[in-house]
């Protein structure tokens, strides 16, 4: 059984499972710090040059898994003592140059920054260079690579910087909370504020759902995680962590693609609101274009806002793939429904902090949605949603989206959109590939997730938007 | 006002909820009970073996698609 994709993330979650059985105990005060100790017990290093930078580092997992620095607005943070300072001279040539005759590089290079010396070896001009990369792609030894650091790699939009000691430094004023930073940092420098203990302390205080009832909305990537037990199961878990039930997100999905189709035939054009990594994005990096974003809340708030309607007192807690939903419920207009969020991993840390196995759980039901809602968790999901409710509610506007997977994609259509030169009247916009799927806080990512999230649409019960949603309508 | 209210979980929907909804929303209307009987959904009554789980002013019933229309009759029309 391979639970997750790396190591990093196996350490990220034995920190988590321990905050919360501590949490769970009543103890975490008490026991906080010697929770390093607990996870490296031994007197011999296996990841850093001794122990005691193990634990150091560690204590700082510990602080970030129990909300972080509350100075710091972003849910993204550095744990500068665990960042490895990797070189980032960006392309360099390497001993793997032959001085060869060909010299594809030197052609290649539109800026005139390789040179030769007198054994034909090639050298980068750094002044000249620009980084395209072009004379790596040609060089017939892969002489030439790209030295960028895993996590400005990661970060398309360049929220990430160098500080002068070294560390990686996010700039706030950029980030977007995506996350994928967190996913590719091959230290686990980089990590999301956890707010487990949160909802624990909301599961206690509900005394059984006894006092208020603690709600489970979750997203539909969910179909493509937890591949060692059944989804059903999955539901079984949650429930007995001690949540009153479990819904999906997906029929929020649902009801925004009946909204969104609704208002992108009033206004003509828009950008999707759901993702909010995209739409902060458009709000740090395009504000020009902010008010052509869709004015939906996204689906986990527009179904939470729906369940609050009815039932104020109760708590919503999101559980997803998503790092950017942790800021997105810190929204002034998202707080009043969403009490939390948090993300696969850190379910799978909360379920064996309590030694549920999934696997001898009896299977629950999970079905709200129809197919339409439960496609939004991948790529081009949401785009064929909208088309859907269009032709469903006899909408006459001609839909020519433009799907974005990933950020860079967004970048693209959005820089497009402001230079007028794009041709489509709607953007979907996912600001990780794949869409919700290759969110930094699921479990895995992997090739089959998009046909998982299919399949998991097609068995819906509900096979429209406008069936799902209409049990809504009381 | 009577207070009804559907549970439109996810196994009382698998069960027929929207149907029962639908149906309920037909007969309120039908018999002009509009400003009589106020109908509403919740998620899970913790009662997912009965399902569809219905109360009526807090009183817990078991309503199917198939007997809908007598529960109304007696449940409902009977006590407005």
């Amino acid at each position: 059984m391979r639970v997750f994709d790396t190591k990093v993330q196996h350490l990220k979650y034995k920190v988590l499972r321990e905050v919360a059985r501590q949490a769970w105990a009543g103890t975490l005060l008490q026991n906080m710090l010697d929770i390093p100790k607990i996870i490296v017990p031994g007197k011999v290093p296996t990841m850093r040059c001794c122990v005691y930078k193990e634990r150091a580092i560690l204590a700082e997992r510990v602080k970030i898994a129990i909300g972080g620095n509350p100075a710091n607005p972003n849910i993204i943070e550095v744990i500068d003592i665990a960042c490895d300072e990797c070189p980032a001279a960006g392309y360099s040539v390497t001993d793997s140059c032959r001085g060869c005759l060909a010299h594809r590089c030197e052609d290649v290079c539109k800026r005139g920054a390789i040179s030769f010396d007198h054994n034909y070896v090639a050298h980068i001009d750094k002044t000249k260079c620009i980084e395209c990369g072009q004379c790596a792609k040609v060089c017939p030894y892969t002489a030439i690579v790209n030295r960028k650091r895993p996590c400005q790699n990661a970060c398309k939009i360049k929220a990430i910087d160098i500080r002068e000691d070294g560390a990686a430094e996010i700039d706030n004023s950029k980030c977007i909370s995506c996350g994928a930073c967190v996913y590719q940092c091959p230290f686990g420098a980089i990590m999301d504020k956890s707010f487990i203990i949160n909802v624990i302390d909301m599961i206690q205080k509900s005394e059984n759902n006894t006092n208020y009832k603690v709600y489970a909305v979750i997203a539909p990537s969910i179909s493509s995680q937890f591949s060692y037990a059944k989804l059903g199961q999955v539901v079984s878990g949650i429930k007995e962590l001690g949540f009153h039930t479990v819904i999906e997100a997906a029929l929020g999905a649902d009801m925004v693609a009946a909204a969104e189709s609704q208002e992108l035939a009033e206004k003509g054009f828009l950008t999707s609101s759901c993702c909010p990594g995209f739409v902060d994005y458009i709000k740090k990096s395009f504000p020009a274009l902010v008010p052509l974003i869709s004015h939906n809340l996204s689906p986990m708030a527009t179904l939470a806002k729906w369940i609050k309607s009815r039932e104020p007192n109760c708590k919503i807690v999101f559980i997803g793939p998503c790092t950017a939903k942790k800021a997105e419920v810190q929204l002034e207009k998202v707080k009043p429904y969403v009490d939390a969020a948090i993300t696969f991993e850190e379910l799978q840390a909360l379920i064996d902090s309590k030694d549920i196995d999934l696997t001898k759980l009896e299977e629950d039901v999970l079905d709200n949605a129809s197919y339409f809602g439960r496609i939004f968790a991948r790529s081009g999901g949401l785009s064929d949603a909208v088309a859907q409710a269009l032709k469903e509610q006899s909408i006459d506007f001609d839909l020519k989206p433009c799907a974005c997977d990933g950020i860079e994609e967004c970048k693209m259509a959005l820089l497009k959109k402001s230079k007028n030169l794009l041709d489509a009247n709607f953007i979907e916009g996912m600001a990780c590939v794949g869409g919700c799927i290759g969110g930094a806080g699921c479990l895995t990512h992997g090739e089959k997730n998009k046909a998982q999230v299919d399949k998991y649409g097609r068995e819906a019960m509900e096979k429209t938007i406008s069936s799902a949603i209409s049990i809504l309508k009381m | 006002m009577k207070k009804v209210t559907v549970c439109i979980g996810s196994s009382c929907h698998l069960k027929g909820s929207r149907q029962v909804v639908e149906m309920l929303q037909y007969f309120i209307a039908q018999n002009k009970l509009d400003d009589k009987v106020e109908l509403n959904g919740t998620f899970c009554m913790g009662n997912c073996q009965k399902g569809v789980c219905v109360t009526v002013d807090d009183e817990f019933h078991s309503v199917t698609p198939d007997n809908v229309k007598d529960f109304f009759d007696k449940e409902i029309l009977a006590k407005v």
